[in-house]
C-alpha cells in the first residue's frame, strides 16, 4: 500500500465523527482558521462497526474491504470475548475511580471511552510482541494478562510500577509524555537486529505528538525501518488543551513526512481497531517498517481524578461522543445478530461484580512499603553512598525505639 | 499601605497579573495555563482578562516552550513560562542549559534573556512519580542562570515581580505543598533584593538555613527547640544562585553553628556548597561542622513513603542536637 492511498482512504460509512463546531475558536488569523477547519473536517477513518451497531460490509464500503480481510477469522465467540474485555476493563476502571474517591488511591487516570481502541489493538498483539504504554493503557494491560490490581500500586503510592515488564512483554507505565516512543523504537531496532519477527507497539496521546521525543522516534524508526507500530489514541484532549493546540493537520497524515504510512481508525470501533492494528503489525513483521495508527476516540472522563473538565469542556461535546460508545455499539450488534443472549450479559455482569469486589479487596489490603524500601534497587551493583545512608537512617529510626 | 492576607498561589497569581498590567511585553506561556488556569490554578483568570495573545496555551512540548521563549525574548518580549511539574522540566533542560543560560555571555553581553521559568517543585502532596522532585542544584550549578524559591506569600509576590524584571533568566521554584499557606502581602512594600537572605526567626545558639518548602519545617523546629530552651535562628535563603553568603555568614558568626536543610538529595546538593563556603568563611567561629539534612541518594519514593523520606521536624531537631553536642 502506498502512503498516498492510505491518506486518501475515505470509507463512506464513517458517520457522525465530526468535531462539534466552535472548538477551534482560538485561531485569529484567517489562514490559521482555514487549517484548523481542515483538522476538524469529517475525519477519514476506517470503520467496520457503526455507532448504530451495524457491521460494514465490503459492498457497503470498498475502502473497508482490505481491512475486513484482517478480521475474517473473528467468530461470534471472539466478538463476545472482545465485548467481555471491554466491559471488564470499564468495570475495573470505574472501580479504580471510585477507590480514588474513597481515598484508597492517590490518583487515577481513567480510560473511559477508550476501551475499543485499547482492546482492539491489544487483542491484535501476539505474545512475543512488546508493548510500551503511557499511564492510561489499562485495557491493553488486561489483554497482556497483567493482573489489573498490579496497575494500582503506583496510583496508590506504594510503588513506581513494580511489575516485571518481561513477564507479559508489557513495559512499565511511563508518565513523562512521549518518552516511551523512543524506547519502543530502540526495542524494535533490537528485534530487527536479532532477526526476530516480533513487533513492537508504542501507545501515546494526541498531546504527546507535540513532543520532540515522538518526532525523534518517528525519525529513527523510519531511518532504521524498525518493526514498530505507533498507536496514538487521539482522545481530543491533553488535559485542558484541545487537539487544535497540538496540531493543524490530522495527526495520521504526519507519518507521510517521515516516510511511513499513517492511518486513522474509528477508535470507538473495536473491530476496526483490531483489523488496522493487525495490518500494521503484519507490515512490521514483514520488515516493512513503522506505521502510525491514529485511533480517533474521546476521553469521556476527566484527564485524571485531579482534573476538572468543567473548566474547559462543553457538555454537548461529551454527549455527542456518548452516542458513539464503543461498548454499546457492540452490544447492539451482538443482540441484533443473535451473537449473544441475555444469559451472556447476565453472566458477564456477575463476572464484572466479582472483578470489582476483588479489586476493592486487593487494594484495601495493599500494604505500605517498608521504609527501608527507599534504599532498595537504587543500583543493581550496590553503591557505597546508598549503603552509608541506609545505615545512618536505620540507626536514626532505631534511636526512637530506644528513646521511648 | 495595601496589606492583604492571601495564599502563595494567590500571591503568585496577583504578581503575574501585575506584571501583565505593567509591561505589555510580558507573556505567560505553558501547558494548560489558559482556560484551566494551570493545574495549580496559578494563572487562573489571566487569559480571560489579558487574552490568548498574552496568556498562551502551548503545545505539550517543554523544549518547545523554553526554546520559543528564548526566541520571543530575542524579539523583546519577557516570557514567563510555566513547567507543569518539576519532573517535566528535563525535556527543556537542553534549551535551558545550553541556550538560555549562555546567550548573554556568547553575545558578549549584547543579548539579554529576561525569561522566567516557573516550576512547581518538591514533594509532600502525595503525587505519583516525577511530580515531587527538587532539581534546584542541577540548575544552580549552571553559570548564567539565577535560581530562587520563595517560602511565603509576600516573597512569592515580590520575588516573582523581581524575577520578571530581571534581564537574566531566572528559574523560579515554587514550593507546591505550600501553595495554600496564607500570609500577609504588602503590595506597596519596597522589597529586599531578590537574592538577599532573610532572617525568618532570630536565635542565638544555632542557625538553620533553608529555602522554599523547608523554611516552614525549620520554623516549627525552632519553635519546638525553644520549648527545650534552645535558641534557634532560621535563615530563609530565598536564592540558591546566587547565595547570600554574607547574610548567612553574619548569622553563623553570631550562633557559631549551622545546619542546612533541603528536600533535595544531600549528595552534591546546595547544602554541600553552603557547607564548604561557610567553613571557609567562618572556620574560626564554628563550634561544630556544618551539618546537612535532606533527601537520600535514591529516587523520590512512592507517595506512601514520602513522609519518612522528607526531612521533618524530628530529623531537623536531631541535627540541631548533633550540632549542639560538639
Ligand atoms: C513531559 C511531560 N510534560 C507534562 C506532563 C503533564 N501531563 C500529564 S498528562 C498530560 C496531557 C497528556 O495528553 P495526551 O498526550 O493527549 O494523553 P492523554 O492523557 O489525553 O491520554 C500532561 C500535560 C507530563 N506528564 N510529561
Amino acid at each position: 500500500m502506498t502512503v498516498e492511498s492510505t491518506a486518501a482512504r475515505k470509507p463512506r460509512r464513517s458517520s457522525g465523527t465530526k468535531r462539534a463546531a466552535g472548538a477551534a475558536s482560538a485561531a485569529k488569523a484567517p489562514a490559521a482558521k482555514a487549517v484548523a477547519t481542515a483538522q476538524n473536517a469529517e475525519p477519514q477513518l476506517v470503520q467496520l462497526l457503526t455507532p448504530e451497531g451495524e457491521r460494514v460490509s465490503a459492498a457497503d464500503n470498498p475502502d473497508a474491504a482490505e481491512f475486513l480481510s484482517f478480521v475474517e477469522d473473528i467468530t461470534t465467540e471472539d466478538l463476545r470475548g472482545l465485548y467481555r474485555d471491554m466491559v471488564l476493563t470499564r468495570r475495573f476502571d470505574g472501580e479504580a475511580t471510585a477507590l480514588q474517591r474513597q481515598g484508597e488511591l492517590g490518583l487515577w487516570a481513567s480510560l473511559l471511552g477508550q476501551e475499543a481502541a485499547q482492546i482492539g489493538s491489544g487483542r491484535a498483539l501476539r505474545d512475543d510482541d512488546y508493548v510500551f504504554p503511557t499511564y492510561r493503557e489499562h485495557g491493553v494491560a488486561w489483554c497482556r494478562g497483567v493482573d489489573p490490581t498490579n496497575l494500582l500500586g503506583m496510583f496508590r503510592g506504594v510503588n513506581h510500577g513494580g511489575w516485571d515488564p518481561s513477564t507479559n512483554n508489557f513495559h512499565l507505565y511511563t508518565i513523562v509524555i512521549g518518552s516511551q516512543t523512543l524506547h519502543a523504537t530502540g526495542y524494535a531496532m533490537g528485534v530487527a537486529k536479532d532477526g526476530a519477527d516480533s513487533a513492537v507497539i508504542a501507545y501515546f496521546g494526541d498531546g504527546a505528538s507535540s513532543q520532540g521525543d515522538v518526532a525523534e522516534a518517528f525519525t529513527f524508526s523510519a531511518v532504521y525501518n524498525s518493526p514498530v507500530v505507533f498507536f496514538c489514541q487521539n482522545n481530543q484532549w491533553a488535559i485542558s488543551e484541545p487537539t487544535e493546540r497540538q496540531m493543524r493537520v490530522p495527526l495520521y497524515q504526519r507519518a507521510q513526512g517521515f516516510g511511513f504510512p499513517g492511518i486513522r481508525v474509528d477508535g470507538n470501533d473495536v473491530l476496526a481497531c483490531l483489523a488496522v492494528t493487525r495490518w500494521a503489525l503484519e507490515r512490521a513483521r514483514r520488515g516493512e517498517g513503522p506505521t502510525l495508527v491514529e485511533a480517533f476516540t474521546y476521553r469521556m472522563a476527566a484527564h485524571t481524578t485531579s482534573d476538572d473538565p468543567t473548566k474547559y469542556r462543553r457538555d454537548e461535546e461529551t454527549a455527542a461522543w456518548e452516542a458513539k460508545d464503543p461498548i454499546l455499539r457492540l452490544k447492539t450488534y451482538l443482540l441484533a445478530s443473535g451473537g449473544a443472549d441475555e444469559a451472556f450479559f447476565e453472566a458477564l455482569e456477575a463476572e464484572s461484580e466479582a472483578l470489582g469486589k476483588r479489586v476493592r479487596e486487593v487494594v484495601r489490603a495493599m500494604p505500605d512499603p517498608d521504609t527501608m524500601a527507599i534504599f532498595e534497587n537504587v543500583y543493581a551493583d550496590g553503591h557505597a553512598l546508598v549503603d552509608e545512608e541506609r545505615a545512618q537512617f536505620a540507626a536514626y529510626l532505631a534511636s526512637f525505639e530506644e528513646g521511648h | 499601605m495595601a496589606v492583604e492576607k492571601m495564599s502563595i498561589a494567590k500571591a503568585l497569581n496577583e504578581s503575574l497579573r501585575k506584571a501583565l498590567e505593567t509591561d505589555p511585553k510580558v507573556l505567560i506561556m505553558g501547558e494548560d495555563v489558559g482556560k484551566l488556569g494551570g493545574v495549580f490554578r496559578i494563572t487562573d483568570g489571566l487569559q480571560k482578562d489579558f487574552g490568548e495573545e498574552r496568556v498562551i496555551d502551548t503545545p505539550l512540548a517543554e523544549s518547545g516552550i523554553v526554546g520559543t521563549a528564548i526566541g520571543l525574548a530575542l524579539r523583546g518580549y519577557r516570557p514567563v513560562v510555566e513547567i507543569q511539574f518539576d519532573g517535566f522540566v528535563f525535556p527543556a533542560y537542553d534549551q535551558i542549559v545550553t541556550q538560555l543560560a549562555k546567550m548573554h555571555a556568547r553575545s558578549l553581553g549584547k543579548v539579554k534573556m529576561p525569561v522566567v521559568v516557573r516550576i512547581p517543585y518538591a514533594g509532600g502532596i502525595g503525587a505519583v512519580e516525577h511530580h515531587s522532585e527538587s532539581p534546584e542544584a542541577l540548575f544552580a550549578h549552571v553559570p548564567g542562570l539565577k535560581v530562587v524559591s520563595p517560602s511565603n506569600p509576600s516573597d512569592a509576590y515580590w520575588m516573582l515581580q523581581q524575577a520578571i524584571l530581571s534581564d537574566d533568566p531566572v528559574i523560579f521554584f515554587e514550593p507546591k505543598r505550600r501553595y495554600w499557606d496564607k500570609g500577609e502581602v504588602d503590595i506597596d512594600a519596597i522589597p529586599d533584593s531578590l537574592h538577599a537572605a532573610r532572617v525568618a526567626r532570630e536565635g542565638a545558639d544555632i542557625t538553620l538555613a533553608a529555602y522554599g518548602p523547608m523554611v516552614k519545617v525549620c520554623l516549627e523546629a525552632a519553635a519546638a527547640a525553644a520549648e527545650e530552651g534552645k535558641s534557634v535562628e532560621v535563615v530563609d535563603l530565598r536564592s540558591m544562585s546566587p547565595i547570600d553568603f554574607d547574610g548567612l555568614q553574619a548569622s553563623v558568626e553570631k550562633t557559631r553553628r549551622l545546619v542546612v536543610v533541603h528536600e533535595a538529595p544531600v549528595f552534591l546538593g546546595t547544602g554541600a556548597e553552603i557547607a564548604a563556603r561557610i567553613t571557609e568563611r567562618c572556620f574560626y567561629h564554628l563550634e561544630a561542622p556544618v551539618l546537612r539534612v535532606g533527601g537520600f541518594h535514591a529516587p523520590y519514593p512512592p507517595a506512601r513513603l514520602e513522609d519518612e523520606y522528607l526531612p521533618g521536624l524530628d530529623r531537623v531537631l536531631d541535627a540541631v542536637d548533633r550540632s549542639l553536642a560538639y
